[in-house]
């Protein structure tokens, strides 16, 4: 019992596109707009990894346990985000703080830092 | 008599292609664990973009370049196995593995430069990451080019060309997760 045939499409047309957007999320930021810099090199980076995962590991011909296993992974990574995040990213909390980052703070905003 | 990953297929899927599903399952979660700790840690250190800004976009460009451009011929490879052209599967993969060596060779001179300039894994908590990130994903390029020399050994004399696909999909993978490395360490500044 094996899978379809897997389709080939025009390979090197895809890599002349990927090659495109890399060379976007090269040059967007140098503009140096904070959104445009965002989109440039994180939105263009989901698209190039959209493209490579669909036309070169074929992930819509395989059977769809493979599509939910790969998303059921991802799903994992953004929940361990979610539980951590918070702790990394926040000084105080409801019944803990950090004494050495907001001292360090502190210090940075006496010295007229802008920085965490 | 073939060997039974290349036959059974309880899924649907053959054993082998699935076992290499399974193993981009588990490496999405061990790159993916690591580079959501790193995007955590850097939205709350704006400090960090000082020390991203020592690192070398034209080097993080080129090297996409070079991985994009190996997973291209490691796709290739994969169409000529299923045509049933051995030769020509095995040479798209000594055209990858160039690409991987190429890639490392590049890092190599890169960390090179970056330590002399005194930036190294003990440096601060962003140098730590940096060397971590992309030393655990150079080190899974390094593999990948090993395993591919053996695959492209036997396609050459026409045999086992299903795994040519199969070391494709772990290249791609590996493609995959520098894509994402590369605007975080290199552009984000």
């Amino acid at each position: 019992m094996s899978e379809e045939h897997t389709h080939h499409p025009n390979y090197v047309k895809i890599w002349a596109i990927l090659v495109f957007l890399l060379v976007i999320s090269v040059t967007g930021p140098m503009i140096g707009i904070k959104w445009v810099t965002l989109f440039t090199a994180f939105g263009i980076a989901i698209v190039k990894a959209y493209l490579v995962v669909v036309n070169f590991m074929h992930i819509g011909a395989t059977r769809r346990f493979v599509p939910y296993l790969v998303a059921t992974c991802l799903l994992f990574m953004l929940l361990f985000f979610a539980g951590v995040a918070p702790d990394v990213m926040k000084a105080t909390g409801k019944n803990w703080s950090k004494p050495a980052w907001v001292e360090a703070q502190a210090q940075a905003g006496a010295e007229g830092g802008h920085g965490h | 008599m073939r060997p039974v990953a290349n036959t059974r297929s309880a899924t649907g899927i053959p054993t082998a292609r699935l076992a290499v599903w399974w193993l981009i399952a588990s490496e999405i979660v061990i790159f993916g664990g690591l580079l959501a700790s790193y995007i955590m840690h850097r939205l709350a250190h704006d400090a960090w973009s000082q020390q991203a800004a020592y690192t070398n976009t034209w080097i993080g460009a080129f090297n996409t370049l070079v991985l994009l451009s190996s997973s291209l011929s490691a796709v290739l490879g994969h169409k000529a196995a299923d045509e049933g052209n051995g030769q020509k599967a095995a040479k798209m993969l000594y055209f990858t593995m160039l690409g991987g060596v190429t890639f490392l060779v590049v890092k190599a001179f890169e960390w090179t430069s970056e330590i002399q300039h005194g930036f190294t894994i003990t440096s601060n908590t962003f140098w730590s990451f940096y060397y971590s990130a992309a030393g655990l994903h150079a080190m899974h390029v390094l593999a990948g080019v090993i395993v591919m020399g053996i695959v492209a050994a036997t396609a050459k004399k026409n045999e086992e060309l299903h795994r040519v696909e199969l070391i494709g999909l772990y290249w791609h993978f590996v493609d995959v997760v520098w894509i994402f490395l590369f605007p975080l360490l290199y552009i984000a500044k």
